[in-house]
């Protein structure tokens, strides 16, 4: 039921919808939706955000937005391709809710992924004196 | 605000595993805004991680925390097996129940750990040394199955690495009989008492929707009125073969999350009886080689809360990004509300409240700002908050 409504709120910004098992959703989206599309899931459809997990692929800087969906048990992970590896940025969604605050800064820090719009983009878990520029999970 | 006074609590304190840095900004008594460090504890396990073989991983994550130490790489075997299919198209089933039976017992000693350090802070000392007494049995129980007391090694991919002897389940039962009056003791010694019921209500407060829009999860949660369980929405292990309840409470502060953890007391108590039932016969482990392509979720509720853990396989023996989401990641930064507006003498119970592996205030000293003049040690503030339930102690007396 939540699976169709998702796909209905989130119409043709979303492409490579898959699921997985019972349980879980896979779909992309471009980096420019992103706060129209969490807005939808978090604020209008009830879903609990659970976490955000960046990785640098060949590809560019990946970010996958996991929501909980609670009544259900259902995860949907809606993935950002952020292609511009010297200079990579995208829309915060902390100032949509404080919950997503701490993930960006860490994926800032260790990724090096310049959040627009955070209102507090500083260091959470990498020392004082760790250099700058330095971004612990990139590749190569 | 010229006067405003910053109190460091933080960020070691032998009682906690864990050390947090919390720099508190107070207007004379009342906490008008808080500031989260955190990262002294950051060992890059996520990058650790990409390099170890799939099958040494869980000796790894099991290592992140002491005390849920069953929860993390529970959550990582679910998600290798979301990659395989799912943790019951792979997994044997007397696995399944030994899963269960651990991460029950595991709730069982964090929620007795947590309420021991909670009865020290508001100055129940008797509190805590009895639930510290009545947790030893416990872990006993976790050395006669596992073989250790912490970091038990029980999960690996595809099953658990050990199995319950049938001499052991007795013994276990008996165990747990012994703990059910003592929880009723704590029930009324706690619940009832009314000088902690003035103590705690109406402190610390993350209502429902802060609850939401701080993604709290587990008793910090619960306590708020968010129905939200793990075990119920996506069980795993055998959680939906078994009776019992989510505890849900709806005040959000202290005393509801005091509450929601020693009730939850029996129902890991019930889970474990209806486990040790059912327990089948057969094997325990499925033993799998390979892992595919793949990425998956795994999720557990730890005793604090949702553990999320995301794991990518490209093929080989290693997983290539794995993604670990602790639920006191979630629950301390809930307590920028929590605590803001309240008093220092409430701020050590409240920041103890989401149970984050406990606040550390060993090193707290108050300082004048800007000049660095030591005012106040860690000490001092625990005998402040102890000071506060003296005093509503004394109250009560006199009014009887």
């Amino acid at each position: 039921m939540i699976k169709e409504e998702v796909r209905k709120r989130l119409g043709n910004k979303i492409k490579d919808w898959h699921k997985h098992g019972l349980r879980r959703v896979y779909f992309s989206f471009e980096p420019r939706d992103v706060k129209e599309i969490v807005a939808i899931l978090f604020k209008e459809l009830g879903m609990r955000f659970a976490t955000a997990s960046g990785q640098d692929t060949p590809a560019g800087l990946e970010i996958i937005y996991h929501f909980s969906f609670d009544k259900t048990g259902e995860m949907f992970s809606g993935r950002v391709l952020i292609k511009d590896k010297a200079r990579p940025e995208i829309d915060s969604i902390a100032n949509l809710f404080p919950g997503a605050e701490w993930i960006e800064r860490e994926m800032w820090e260790m990724l090096g992924i310049n959040f627009k719009g955070h209102p507090n983009l500083k260091r959470l878990l990498l020392a004082e004196d760790w250099p700058e520029g330095k971004h612990p999970l990139r590749k190569g | 605000m010229s006067h405003k006074i910053v109190i460091p609590i933080g960020p070691y304190h032998p009682l906690q595993e864990e050390p947090e840095f919390f720099r508190l900004y107070v207007d004379g008594e009342k906490v008008v805004d808080i500031d989260i460090v955190i990262g002294y504890m950051h060992r890059g396990i996520e990058e650790l991680s990409e390099h170890n073989h799939f099958d040494q991983v869980p000796f790894l994550v099991e290592r992140i925390c002491g005390i849920c130490s069953h929860s993390h790489p529970n959550a990582y075997v679910l998600a290798v097996e979301d990659i395989l299919g799912g943790e019951r198209n792979v997994v044997p089933e007397r696995a399944l129940y030994i899963r269960t039976i651990i991460d029950e017992m595991q709730r069982i000693h964090s929620h007795l750990l947590w309420l021991g350090l909670a009865g020290h802070f508001i100055g129940y000392n008797t509190v805590w040394m009895w639930a510290w007494r009545y947790r030893e049995p416990i872990l006993d129980m976790f050395e006669m199955i596992t073989g250790n007391r912490q970091h038990y090694a029980m999960c690996k991919v595809g099953g658990v690495r050990r199995d319950i002897r049938p001499q052991d389940i007795p013994i276990l039962r008996k165990a747990l009989d012994e703990l059910v009056p003592v929880i009723d003791m704590f029930k009324g010694a706690v619940m009832d008492d009314p000088v902690i019921q003035a103590r705690l209500k109406g402190i610390g407060i993350l209502n429902r929707q802060q609850a939401i829009d701080w993604c709290a999860v587990g008793p910090t949660a619960r306590a708020a009125g968010l129905d939200i369980d793990v075990r119920r929405d996506e069980p795993y292990g055998v959680t939906d073969r078994l009776k019992w309840n989510v505890i849900i409470e709806k005040d959000g502060d202290i005393f509801a999350k005091t509450k929601v953890r020693i009730l939850e007391l029996y129902e890991s108590i019930n889970m474990i009886r209806q486990c040790l039932d059912k327990l089948p016969e057969g094997p325990i482990d499925a033993d799998i080689k390979d892992i595919p392509p793949g990425e998956g979720i795994g999720r557990v509720e730890a005793p604090r809360g949702e553990c999320f853990h995301y794991v990518r396989a490209d093929g080989t023996n290693r997983p290539i990004r794995h993604k670990i989401r602790a639920p006191s990641y979630m629950n301390v930064a809930s307590n920028k509300v929590a605590a803001v507006g309240g008093t220092i003498s409430d701020a050590a119970i409240t920041l103890a409240a989401v149970d984050p592996c406990y606040c550390c205030t060993e090193r707290t000293a108050v300082l004048e700002k800007g000049s660095e003049k030591k005012i106040m040690n860690g000490f001092d503030l625990i005998k402040l908050s102890q000071e506060k339930t003296e005093k509503i102690r004394n109250n009560k007396d006199n009014r009887d």
